[in-house]
């Protein structure tokens, strides 16, 4: 651009041999292009059109005392297993290597190790007792262990679906038919968003440590929601945001120019034409004008002190989980209200011990310290976490690994308006079925949203002539995780 | 008590709505006003499902309603001896219906329309959407606004509504709304100006006539009947792999452009593979369906997927044919419409008889027309001419034949001699692992045959002879070990084919050659080793390892120059060959003898063009019959509880009889009963549809559910006279289509009048045409259409446009690129974009294209700021813009005046106003300088994308107009049908 300005006369040569004064460009003469220059690179505020706000369908009026306002909802994805972790079966390393009784798996579903003889799988991995709370957990999370006093362990969830597909849409929608909306559209519908320069909804995914099941894009959709609620799916490489970059050799300056161009025209047209769409499609550019800023300040991550990478074991930018944590942290405090974690990697069909315990070793700290940073930036008060999978692994060996289980796994919830240092739910002595306080997806869903200020059986919508909710059918909030 | 509420409850409706009045002197319609109150309020316990009733009470059957009973339910013309007002109006907790607890009280309204209705006598009228529909009367009334009957039925209506018609649109209005809406695509200035300068009469009508014999009318159909039928390139769960469809896709748009009567398309489609001698068309058609979601993940249970599958089939059937929602009744009896769990599975046995698999991919079939068959027959005949001619000359060479046979014997002779197997079987192991990599002896040293293995003793077995598969003992997580010695006459190379179940690891003379870790079935040559073998006696040492399931294993072996097959045949006696070995022998000579290879070349051509004819034909996925599999009731929808009723194919039955006497029905017996004038539902909802794609919205809402808790249509009468118009016209799509183009209510100005927004801001009057955005798929058409740059090949195979890096990397089972296509291919319209359900590509998604999981009726149309970041920043419309950038410059003329009205017209058909130019001339001149200053930028600029840009254009100059293209790309009004 200096070089621009030093040659500005022989420039003026230049366009005026391009037609730059034809006809009815009056006012735009040579004479004002130094000028009309430096306009444009000091003219760095935004345009001034007004982003309204979605406020949620709620608007503010919440059926009950929110005790969360936002979501990080962490996905172990593959199907993490419940006994290398949360829950501690002791009889079974009594039982490694013999047949399961058949009364626990007669008539049950089974993944791949259909008509497999079934034996008894030891747990892979020590457990200890850790914090007050005394809360038993396996040494593959020592980092976690730390903080086990603010967590609220539930080990007694069950699921509907066995294959990795289906459990996901499962866990994400309330229901095995694809098509319905995500928890994290429903969120955003009701409760809309804090911040009008990001997405209300967020998906961050990663990678590592056993075979990488696939995740569909399905599992953010909104479904018969507005596509608005769909999640916005942030990447490790290329564009953080599916073309959030402007075009190759266009500065921010020109694309200003560009929307406000649009934006002015579409006024023009507003103006003659009775369209209501034109006036929001005004403000959804300024929106999206505003993400192509906000979201490369969300991911420059060389804001962030170095005690604070250190904390989460990341520099930062490299896609891994922990940078995952550490974006959703930044995600958090400026107003996402459901941010989704998605990490491929707990499908241990064989070799368990060792790939759980590197699975584990690539989220432990991430999270802890992500749970750790949102506490001292007093945000963990009103923050809801909950660390899940789409199911367990069964008690029996597949080879040296566990299969695909739904009878009974362990998900943990911590934040806002759940207790700290409680376990809730048990399975058998071998770890199979939920035997005590028995809680459900749904379940899951209805203690989240109450947290949130939702009641779930309130909050519906009404698609194909028929009152849909997250929760379909049935579910109640888990009392006794609530503080 | 009583008496205080009702005066309350009017005291109350006065101030809430003014419709009321004028609702007030109306005959209260059962069927309009008071089974959607009911329905919404009170069927989820007193309406169709069984296991949800209370009180043993329906509302939703006239018997039930109106039995005679001690306290009687309603009494005609007698409020206060009606328990149904009664209990709406309680306030007495135990009383009160809805109950509070069911979060869904009446309003004040629908408790005084309740009320007014049985004053008024409480009439009963069937459910309009279940009663076959009848021609209605058409209004007698005049007026210059009249182009059809159409227009007689709207018009009165907003008669009674005292509201005013819009006016119709301009002449540039209506072309671009015709182009949008018959072809999806905009039409060119020329043509544009063309139309408006055509004085003729009948220039609107001739315009329609055009548009209709366009192929591209075939894909702008298509583009909606693809959401409804839900196709897609790849499976939907799991791995998501990709499927062979795409000449469905060519069937439906073919089907469009040839007006195919539409019940054909929908019997060719349900039912086309049983039609009698069904043709190649047909047997496309029933693609359908196969268009549903699969899986192919390791560990899924194949009868837990054939239930999802038999229920997705019924859903998506029902809604895609029918409008209605059935999928409820999977698990319950459906709450407000009248379908049984019975009726669902009883349908879904209809597709029974559907060949597939629950776990696995469904195969494409080639699809080979009479033009291609003819060309294979033609090149079998040919094949087979010169397979004559080749067997005679090899038949004439008696001498060579003979010293032929005796040389390659020779040969044999001289080559190795090999044991019998030794065999050492089942050494267990803890695990597979274990079992496959553990030594269980020294295998590197020279095997001792005389010591046993863990008390396991070696053992002859000359029943394991070469080229077979064996059994092996089976058994989980063990080894077992095959040994025998080759001798050969000279240091050799010897190739080993070898298959196994599970693993297989192979020494020559104590030296590793093979080593395989892998869990599967035995099968022929499954893996191949060359081995050097010294001369005399050599050690082949094989184990096979077994995690679980069967074990067995497959052992060949031939020299480098001869085939094992040939070699085994050589050495043995001629006198003693078998007929089969004589003839390999025989067809070896005549494949191989250097004499022959003139003949053999006029093979190889034959075959060569026979293969291309049959690899190039496009595939597909087909239905395939197979004897009908058991359906059963499944209760709550569970696919492990085998306790349910076995049904047998039936239509839903409170609707019309199917009538099959006595055999099974089948899916053509469907398709018939679906096309019958009397069903009820399927014209109605076709029309419904085609009345979306026109006006924005359909007369019944919602497109999927014109059950008991749709709304009711805002046109009944239309409705049902278009249903009737169309069957009686033969089903005859584009006599439809001609009728709704052609009404003045689809040449209103859709711009309308601040007043009439307000008054009816749904449209639901129609008095006037709607505006919205294009779908997604004619977004992308249209900037390439502006742009120059679109291909307008019909049909064939998906294409790849630009999509981000790394967009997939979320798959797996493979992992895939996405590999984008080139050339013209780059270039083609949206509706031919890979659907990849897991991750549909990235701009279709932001403007509202479904995955194509279920199927879509109607998309919704959203407003998003994904879809600015789409038009401002995809590469797709990136290089649109910079490709009109330099039509802009080469064909807009020389001033700047000039070129942004070519722009405007050439985008926009419109000429550009005085303050946009303005606006857009500032951007112009400020970039262009910008760009002069950095032609670097500016180059990278007009580099984006595929397509080349002549050396003659100033780069600088190419990318400010670039600018103003963008600019243009991303207006309202060019994503907008007005």
């Amino acid at each position: 651009m200096k070089k621009l300005i030093s040659t500005d006369d022989k420039l003026s040569a230049a366009v005026n041999r391009r037609c730059f004064l034809g006809k009815g460009v009056q006012g735009v003469g040579t004479l004002g292009l130094a000028a009309l220059l430096q306009q444009s690179l000091t003219q760095a505020k935004e345009t001034d059109v007004q982003v309204p706000r979605w406020p949620g369908i709620l608007n503010g009026k919440l059926h009950h005392e929110a005790k969360a306002k936002r979501v990080i909802f962490l996905t172990m994805a593959g199907g993490m297993s419940h006994l290398e972790t949360f829950d501690h079966r002791p009889k079974l390393t009594e039982m490694d290597g013999k047949p399961m009784p058949e009364s626990y798996t007669k008539g049950q579903p089974i993944a791949q190790l259909q008509n497999k003889p079934l034996k008894c799988l030891a747990p892979q991995h020590t457990f200890a007792k850790h914090g007050e709370s005394g809360i038993e957990l396996s040494n593959i999370f020592p980092h976690l262990a730390t903080v086990v006093d603010d967590l609220a362990i539930v080990r007694s969830l069950t699921t509907d679906a066995i294959n990795h597909d289906p459990a996901h849409t499962f866990m994400n929608t309330g229901t095995t038919i694809s098509g319905r909306p995500s928890m994290g559209s429903w969120f955003t519908y009701g409760l809309g968003a804090e911040t009008e320069n990001l997405p209300g909804f967020v998906v961050l995914t990663s990678s590592g440590g056993g075979q990488d099941q696939p995740i569909a894009s399905r599992q953010w959709h909104s479904g018969f929601l507005p596509s608005r609620f769909q999640g916005v799916h942030f990447h490790g490489q290329g564009d953080p945001v599916l073309y959030v970059n402007n075009p190759p050799g266009v500065s921010r300056a020109q694309q200003r120019d560009i929307v406000k161009a649009v934006q002015k025209i579409n006024r023009l047209r507003s103006a003659s034409i009775n369209d209501t769409e034109i006036a929001t499609r005004i403000s959804q550019y300024e929106m999206a004008f505003r993400m192509q800023a906000s979201v490369p300040d969300l991911v420059d991550i060389s804001q962030e002190s170095q005690a604070t990478l250190d904390m989460y074991g990341t520099k930062g930018g490299d896609g891994s989980f922990a940078s995952n944590c550490l974006l959703a942290r930044r995600l958090a405090e400026r107003g996402t209200r459901f941010i989704q974690l998605y990490h491929r990697g707990w499908d241990h069909h064989g070799g368990i011990k060792n790939a759980s315990a590197v699975t584990a070793k690539l989220i432990d700290q991430g999270v802890t310290a992500l749970l750790k940073d949102l506490k001292q930036r007093d945000m963990l008060k009103d923050t809801l976490l909950v660390f899940a999978s789409e199911f367990g692994r069964t008690p029996m060996a597949q080879g040296n690994g566990r299969d695909h289980h739904i009878k009974g796994f362990s998900v943990w919830l911590a934040g806002g308006g759940i207790q700290g240092g409680v376990t809730h739910g048990s399975t058998d002595d071998l770890g199979y079925n939920a035997v005590e306080d028995v809680v459900s997806v749904h379940d899951l869903h209805a203690t989240m949203m109450h947290v949130l200020g939702i009641d779930h059986e309130k909050m519906t919508v009404s698609f194909q002539g028929r009152d849909f909710r997250l929760t379909d059918i049935s579910g109640n909030p888990v009392q006794a995780l609530l503080a | 008590m009583f008496r205080f509420v009702n005066i309350q409850l009017l005291l109350l409706s006065m101030s809430v709505l003014v419709h009321t009045e004028s609702l007030v002197a109306q005959t209260v319609d059962f069927d309009r006003d008071i089974r959607p109150i009911l329905s919404n309020h009170c069927y989820a316990c007193h309406g169709p499902d069984a296991e949800t009733r209370e009180a043993d009470l329906r509302l939703d059957v006239q018997a039930s309603l109106f039995a005679v009973r001690d306290e009687p339910l309603i009494t005609p013309g007698d409020v206060k001896n009606s328990q149904l007002i009664h209990r709406i109006t309680s306030k007495d907790d135990a009383e009160q219906m809805p109950p509070a607890d069911f979060l869904k009280p009446l309003s004040v309204d629908q408790i005084l329309l309740l009320q007014r209705w049985v004053k008024q006598g409480a009439q009963w009228k069937d459910h309009w959407a279940w009663t076959a529909p009848q021609r209605p009367r058409i209004p007698v009334l005049k007026h210059s606004f009249i182009n059809n009957d159409i227009d007689r039925f709207v018009l009165a209506k907003l008669k009674d509504e005292n509201v005013k018609p819009s006016k119709r649109a301009d002449r540039v209005t209506l072309i671009r709304r015709l182009y949008f809406d018959l072809t999806g695509l905009p039409p060119t200035t020329d043509q544009v100006q063309a139309f408006v300068e055509n004085t003729s009469s009948s220039a609107y009508q001739d315009l329609v006539t055009q548009l209709l014999a366009q192929p591209q009318f075939g894909e702008r159909m298509a583009m909606y009947w693809l959401d409804v039928v839900r196709y897609a390139d790849s499976n939907g769960y799991h791995a998501d792999k990709t499927r062979q469809v795409s000449p469905y896709r060519d069937y439906v748009i073919e089907a469009f452009n040839s007006n195919k009567p539409y019940d054909e398309f929908v019997r060719e489609q349900i039912a086309g593979d049983l039609i009698p001698n069904a043709t190649i068309e047909q047997q496309v058609a029933s693609a359908f369906n196969m268009l549903l979601q699969t899986t192919d993940e390791g560990g899924a249970q194949a009868k837990e997927y054939l239930a999802k599958y038999a229920a997705d089939r019924v859903r998506n059937t029902a809604s895609a044919f029918m409008g209605v929602t059935f999928g409820c009744a999977q698990c319950h009896d459906h709450k407000y419409d009248p379908f049984t769990t019975k009726d669902f599975y009883q349908f879904a046995s209809f597709f029974a008889d559907i060949s597939e698999v629950g776990v696995g991919n469904a195969p494409a079939f080639p699809v080979i027309d009479a033009k291609r068959q003819a060309a294979i027959v033609q090149a079998t005949k040919a094949l087979a001419d010169a397979q004559v001619v080749l067997a005679l000359a090899a038949e004439k060479m008696v001498q060579q034949r003979v010293a032929w046979e005796a040389s390659l014997v020779e040969k044999a002779r001289s080559n190795i001699r090999l044991t019998p197997w030794q065999f050492l079987a089942s050494l267990s192991a803890e695990s597979f692992d274990l079992a496959h990599d553990k030594s269980f002896f020294d295998e590197t040293v020279p095997v001792d045959l005389a010591t046993p293995v863990a008390d396991v003793a070696w053992k002859q077995r000359d029943e394991f002879v070469d080229g077979k598969i064996h059994a092996l003992p089976a058994q989980e997580n063990i080894a077992h070990y095959l040994f025998r010695t080759l001798t050969a006459p000279q240091g050799m190379k010897l190739v080993l084919q070898l298959g196994s179940d599970d693993g297989i690891r192979v020494w020559v003379n104590g030296n590793e050659k093979l080593n395989k870790k892998i869990a599967r079935g035995v099968v022929a040559n499954q893996e191949q080793v060359t081995v050097d073998l010294e001369q005399g006696e050599n050690q082949l040492l094989i184990k096979i390892s077994q995690g679980g399931g069967g074990c067995g294993f497959y052992f060949n072996y031939g020299s480098s120059d001869l085939p094992a097959d040939i070699y085994r045949i050589l050495l043995i006696a001629e006198s003693e060959r078998s007929e089969k070995d004589q003839k390999t022998l025989g067809s070896y000579f005549r494949d191989t003898h250097p004499d022959l290879a003139a003949p053999r070349e006029l093979i190889d051509n034959s075959e060569k063009i026979l293969k291309q004819l049959t690899d190039s034909a496009p595939k597909t996925l087909m239905t395939k019959v197979a004897a009908p599999r058991m359906t059963r009731i499944l209760h709550r929808g569970n696919w492990q509880d085998d306790s349910g009723e076995e049904v047998q194919p039936a239509v839903p039955e409170f609707m019309q009889p199917l009538d099959v006497d006595g055999r099974r029905a089948n899916r053509l017996d469907l398709a018939d009963w679906m096309i019958d004038t009397n069903n009820p539902l399927t014209a109605r909802v076709f029309v419904n549809r085609l009345w979306k794609i026109l006006f924005g919205n359909g007369l019944a809402q919602p497109l999927d559910d014109i059950g008991s808790q749709g709304s009711r249509p805002t046109h009944l009468e239309v409705l049902d006279w278009l249903a009737i118009e169309f069957m009686e016209s033969g089903w005859d799509v584009k006599h439809v289509v001609k009728l709704l183009v052609a009404s003045a209510t689809y040449q209103q100005s859709s711009n309308g009048s601040a007043a009439l927004l307000a008054r009816d801001p749904y449209n639901h009057l129609l008095a006037r045409q709607s505006q919205f955005r294009l779908d997604a798929e004619m977004v992308r058409d249209n900037a390439l259409a502006v742009s120059g740059l679109l291909t307008r090949d019909i049909g064939g195979v998906s294409v790849k446009p630009y999509q981000p890096v790394g967009y997939w990397k979320h798959m797996n089972f493979p992992k895939r690129k996405w590999t984008p296509s080139s050339g013209d291919n780059a270039y083609r319209r949206g509706l031919y974009t890979h659907w990849q359900r897991m991750f549909l590509h990235p701009s279709l998604l932001a403007f509202d294209a479904p995955s194509r999981e279920e199927c879509t009726v109607e998309r919704p149309r959203s407003n998003t700021p994904q879809q600015a970041l789409v038009l401002l920043n995809d590469p797709t419309y990136v290089e649109a813009a910079r490709v009109f950038a330099l039509r802009i410059i080469n064909e807009g003329g020389t001033d700047l005046e000039q070129r942004l009205n070519w722009a405007f017209e050439t985008a926009l058909s419109r000429r550009v106003a005085k303050q946009e130019s303005n606006v857009l001339l500032d951007v112009y001149a400020k970039h262009l300088v910008m760009f002069l200053a950095d032609t670097e930028s500016a180059k990278s600029l007009v580099a984006v994308g595929n397509a080349t840009n002549p050396t003659q254009v100033d780069v600088a100059e190419h990318a400010a107009w670039t600018s103003i293209a963008r600019i243009i790309f991303n207006l309202h009004e060019s994503i907008t049908r007005n």
